[in-house]
């Protein structure tokens, strides 16, 4: 119940030890999802600050705010930082950290101090990777293509290459403890069909970490051994081949954009729950549409290639493929459409940045399928179209499902509430700024701008231009939240429990939780997402 | 300024692009519809279904519909199916240039594209090619992977060190469209442009008239052959110590662990480079590697040199008229 | 009152877990799923290995003929060995044997060793006969035609790089081992409680695995020997 009167503070995982060691040495998965928030958004507002440049320079046809080499550079590390050290860990490592365990009604993750080695590596990675931008930067692209990467960048490309290669066993980590935790620590009669579906989408993720991330890694390290050894593996000089480079690394890069998209459906799945009162529509089809996705996401990754000198059996192969694997998705997004009907639907903060993510993630996701046709794929690979595509993806996709769940879950994770006015406008802003950025880019990818060119023919200055505002309008819906949110850790009114009167097991707790969780723990004998028991009235003023 | 030249379609200058531009008008039909509905749905549900303080309609609890899963899984799968098969088609038919297509070749390098007329004409980023014909480029990098685009043809394929890829198109209308290098090659890689500009036939033909007066590849080529002594044993009869290349173009070779090979661009390519990978069968593996002493250009002319020792009616005249087709393997005849 | 192995058990059951049965199976399914990391670790590379392999057998024909046989030979038996060592180690820490326990684990260390000595032996050889890939190639390869020239520095490339990742992997596992063996001396382990000594095994046999695959692989490519 909410309440603004002081009351005698008790224990909670914020409160129970003070001091930096208490934090940097904490085993406490509650602790260790905050200090990943911290991270990820300081990483963010690098990558962040990479596109500004970026958007900046699109402005004008001619490359005349920065060289040509330092704009190479802003777009590489714009896409590492923000894949590796931004997407990727976010959802997983701030929400699936914290909120897994309470789920299932567990005192923590299997291996607590295993969770605090993956942050600690993620740290050690992060900080190679500011090395790196602070020392000349790499220019290789995120996708690290030979023989550029190995033989002609001049560039800081195997510290950037390890960068990527450490942070990954914070990823394979963080996916072998949720895997296990889910396996061996659900409470008493929570059974697989009982969890909330943000489990089931994070168990598909964790697979995926667990299984692609390892081929990324060695690949990565292949290309640092070439390049300081000369030998040749991807060097057709000497007999080696690059294309096997593209095929390696995109088995483990495509099923990546399935780690990056899973956990937002995670989020999706509670939030419209909660905002219809209703019972999610078809459970088990959406638990297995997650399965689903992440089995044929690792049988699709020619379909970068698809131009790249790939034979073309090969290349039909992956395409029928790929169209297999919208299938699943096209399900889950009808899934929660149909959650919403006649239900009652509140437009909290949450539940306008779901509503975000189920537009724009429909768009994006179809845009996929214009890429899966061999026959566009050959005209708009390598251009704008396949940015707008993945950017409507992870931005309008999956950051949006990040914020819909910081959102949602802030008054369980502080204790307080953020205020549902400013949110609401954060909201608004993203939406405009995102669309305004990312549209016009369809536009420019089929009308033949190519993908990450410094200066660019001129009668594509006006589209750009359109982008880059939006890209404006979209950078101060972001700092919206970076600001009202730490105020509200001081000034937001104080939450109760369950401030959304939300089913879930994190919610029967109090917020913040106490270090272990639940005084008892809890046996469950009802299904997920028993609205039709819960009260229809979410209490919070909208 | 602004907003009068907003291009908002690429011009259609090839044959294959209208068939590329219906297929996405397809699709943008049925994902627009899909997006509109599920943007509809999610708007009439949340202004219908939103809660209001002075009604306290409960949500209506449904499970699910197995109907209603298996419509939405099967109808958009259909949908996808047409998709694919219509993406497939036009891709396959990009894959095969027609067996009559006139030749240019291409060498990408940092940062420019260089290319070669069978007649001998060089250009650097600039294209000519005649409208109404169809052009099949064969094109191979120097050093990075660069992708030879042109939007206004609906046509990219990467180019790729160490190995020919082809592509093809058939121009429909004069005029001079972009060219694109649209693979990451490094640090002008956005400067990697350049223009392919489509003439009528007979002002193409004025066009490579006025050529360099080099010679067409072809003869380059064989002027190469006999410089680098390629002609001192690959004779145009049977008794040189390397197969008689008369006719081999575009032929199987039998090699000597028994498999067959076609002598395209790429296997003539690797037996100039690396002639220990593929032995003839009946000669001996005594060819010297020309590794580093032919440029990728010279390889281009030397192809085409061996490919006009197919073609008798455009051929050069040679020193060595062919008489006797190559050796036959025969046991022991190693 | 609990005999003093069950206080020994309940002593080590970690605070988050209920009881040790579900940290026992905890640890256990964490370390498989850690090994099927690595699976897909060295996955990478034996997938470079096939693709080469086919492209240019010759040159992979000429770099295993210029494996040691011998050599290879020996550090295969001294690694099935430990695993069998390892495995009466388990079998020994089932019956809460720590000091049978600590012998046997301590064996697999110095096995282990050996490995890596001879490993060491070899690729000192290999430095003496020119075949690290790169500035330090100095091998004969007059055998060899075309393009397999150049692949014979691939094959050692890959060579080096799984043999390396693999001994690296030795390592590691003789360190655990060493952990283990400690605390098995100061009687850490018991009937109830001894998945540690499981789960290090089957990492150990893990690494075993990973060179039954590249024994064959790399060294008997050539059917000729010694």
């Amino acid at each position: 119940m909410a309440t603004t009167a002081a009351t005698v503070e008790r224990e909670n995982y914020l409160n129970a030890g003070y001091g930096l060691k208490s934090w940097l040495l904490t085993t406490d998965h509650k602790r260790i999802a905050i200090l990943y928030l911290i991270s990820i958004t300081f990483m963010f507002f690098i990558g962040g600050f990479f596109a500004t440049m970026i958007r900046l320079e699109l402005l004008t046809p001619a490359g005349d705010l920065m060289t040509s080499d330092t704009y190479n550079k802003m777009f590489s590390m714009h896409g590492i930082v923000m894949v590796f050290f931004f997407l990727i860990p976010s959802i997983p490592a701030v929400l699936g950290n914290f909120l897994i365990p309470m789920m299932i009604g567990a005192k923590d993750l299997a291996f607590p101090r295993i969770n605090l080695l993956s942050w600690y590596i993620y740290t050690v990675s992060a900080g190679m990777m500011i090395y790196v931008i602070l020392n000349g930067g790499v220019d290789t692209g995120w996708t690290f293509y030979p023989p550029f990467s190995t033989t002609y960048s001049n560039t800081n490309v195997v510290i950037a290459g390890l960068a990527v290669f450490v942070n990954g066993f914070s990823s394979i980590l963080t996916g072998l403890n949720f895997i296990v935790t889910l396996h061996r620590m659900r409470a008493p009669g929570l059974s697989w069909t009982r969890l909330p579906l943000f489990c089931w989408s994070h168990y598909a993720t964790s697979v995926i970490q667990v299984l692609g991330t390892p081929v990324l890694a060695i690949t990565l390290a292949l290309v640092a051994l070439e390049r300081l050894f000369h030998i040749g593996i991807f060097d057709p000089k000497v007999g080696g081949d690059p294309v096997l480079f593209q095929h390696l690394f995109w088995f483990y890069s495509h099923p990546a954009v399935y780690i990056m998209i899973l956990p937002s459906m995670a989020v999706m799945s509670e939030v419209i729950t909660c905002f219809s009162r209703k019972r999610i529509f078809g459970y088990n089809f959406v638990a297995l549409a997650s399965i689903g996705i992440a089995v044929l996401g690792f049988l699709v990754w020619a379909h970068h290639m698809f131009v790249a000198g790939i034979s073309v059996y090969a290349a039909l192969v992956f395409s029928i493929l790929s169209y297999f694997v919208a299938v699943p998705s096209a399900i889950k997004v009808f899934n929660w459409t149909a959650t919403m009907y006649k239900g009652r639907i509140y437009l909290h903060t949450p539940m306008l940045y779901a509503f975000g993510f189920i537009g724009l993630f429909t768009m994006g996701g179809m845009t996929g399928l214009f890429l899966a046709a061999l026959g566009i794929d050959v005209h708009v690979t390598d251009t704008y179209f396949v940015v707008a595509h993945f950017h409507f993806i992870m931005v309008g996709g999956a950051v949006m499902a990040y914020l819909s769940g910081i959102h949602f879950w802030w008054p369980k994770i502080t204790g307080r509430m953020y205020p549902e006015a400013w949110g609401r406008i954060a909201a608004g802003l993203v939406f405009a700024g995102f669309n305004l950025t990312f549209l016009p880019q369809f536009v420019l990818g089929y009308v033949g701008m190519p993908r990450r060119y410094h200066a660019y023919a001129p009668e594509f200055q006006v589209l750009n231009v359109l982008s880059t505002a939006g890209a404006s309008i979209l950078a101060l819906g972001y700092l919206l939240p970076l600001i009202y949110l730490l105020w509200s850790l001081r000034y937001g009114e104080i939450a109760g429990n369950n401030p959304w009167q939300a089913a879930g097991l994190e919610w029967t707790t109090a917020s913040p939780p106490p270090t272990y969780n639940f005084e008892e723990t809890p046996v469950v004998t009802w299904e997920a997402y028993n609205y039709d028991e819960l009260p229809q009235e979410v209490p919070v003023a909208q | 300024m602004f907003f009068h030249d907003v291009p908002l379609w690429p011009v259609q200058a090839s044959a294959g692009a209208g068939n590329v531009d219906w297929l996405f008008i397809f699709l943008i039909a049925v994902t627009g519809f899909f997006t509109l509905l599920v943007f509809a749905l999610l708007i009439i549900f949340a202004v219908r279904y939103r809660a209001k303080e002075n009604d306290n309609r409960p949500a209506t609890q449904i499970e699910g519909s197995y109907v209603l899963e298996a419509t939405w899984t099967l109808i958009p799968f259909g949908i996808f199916m047409v998709m694919f098969v219509w993406g497939a088609l036009i891709y396959v038919n990009e894959a095969r240039p027609p067996a009559n297509a006139m030749e240019i070749y291409c060498v990408g390098k940092q940062w420019m594209w260089k290319f070669q007329h069978p007649e001998g004409v060089r250009e650097i980023n600039t294209l000519h090619v005649p409208v109404g014909r169809d052009v099949r480029m064969t094109m191979i990098s120097q050093d990075v992977i660069h992708s030879f685009f042109v939007p206004a043809f609906r046509i990219k394929q990467d180019v790729l060190p160490g190995r020919y890829t082809t592509t093809w198109f058939h121009a429909i209308r004069p005029g001079t469209y972009h060219l694109f290098c649209a693979e990451y090659c490094g640090t002008q890689h956005s400067g990697m442009v350049g223009e392919v500009v489509v003439m009528e036939p007979a002002e193409y033909q004025t066009w490579l008239m006025g050529g360099t007066g080099e010679g067409t590849m072809a003869s380059t080529g064989q002027k190469l052959f006999q410089e680098l002594g390629c002609s001192s044993c690959h004779r145009s009869d049977t008794q040189g110590r390397g197969p008689n290349l008369v006719g081999v173009y575009g032929k199987p070779v039998l090699l000597d662990d028994g498999r067959s090979v076609v002598a395209d661009d790429n296997y003539i390519r690797e037996s100039i480079l690396s002639p220990g990978a593929k032995i003839v069968a009946g000669f001996q593996p005594i060819m010297p590697t020309f590794q580093g002493i032919v440029s990728e250009e010279q390889l281009l002319s030397l192809i085409a040199y061996v490919k006009s020792l197919s073609q008798p009616e455009e051929r050069e005249p040679v020193s060595n008229r062919p008489a006797v087709p190559g050796r036959v393997a025969t046991p022991g005849n190693k | 009152m609990p005999s003093s192995t069950e206080v020994v058990a309940q002593h080590s059951l970690q605070h988050h877990f209920a009881n040790m049965e579900q940290q026992r199976e905890s640890s256990t399914l964490g370390m498989w799923l850690f090994l099927v990391t690595e699976i897909m670790f060295f996955g990478g590379l034996f997938a470079s290995y096939l693709v080469y392999r086919l492209l240019h057998p010759g040159a992979f024909e000429f770099g295993s003929e210029h494996m040691e046989f011998w050599l290879g030979t020996i550090n295969t038996v001294i690694l099935l060995c430990s695993s069998l060592t390892v495995a009466l180690s388990v079998h020994a820490a089932q019956l809460g044997r720590n000091k049978i326990v600590a012998i046997l684990l301590i064996i697999t260390v110095l096995m282990g060793l050996g490995f890596l000595c001879i490993k060491g032996v070899e690729y000192h050889n290999h430095w003496v006969e020119g075949s690290f890939p790169g500035h330090w190639w100095h091998m004969d390869t007059s055998t060899l035609r075309g393009d397999d020239v150049s692949a014979a520095q691939l094959f050692f490339f890959i060579y080096f790089v799984m043999t390396g990742l693999h001994a690296l992997h030795v390592f590691i596992g003789m360190v655990l081992l060493s952990f283990i063996a400690y605390f098995a001396l100061k009687g850490h382990y018991t009937a109830e409680y001894h998945n540690p000594v499981h789960v290090s095994g089957l990492y150990w046999h893990f690494v075993d695995l990973v060179w039954i695959f590249l024994y064959p692989l790399l060294y008997l490519i050539a059917h000729k020997h010694a």
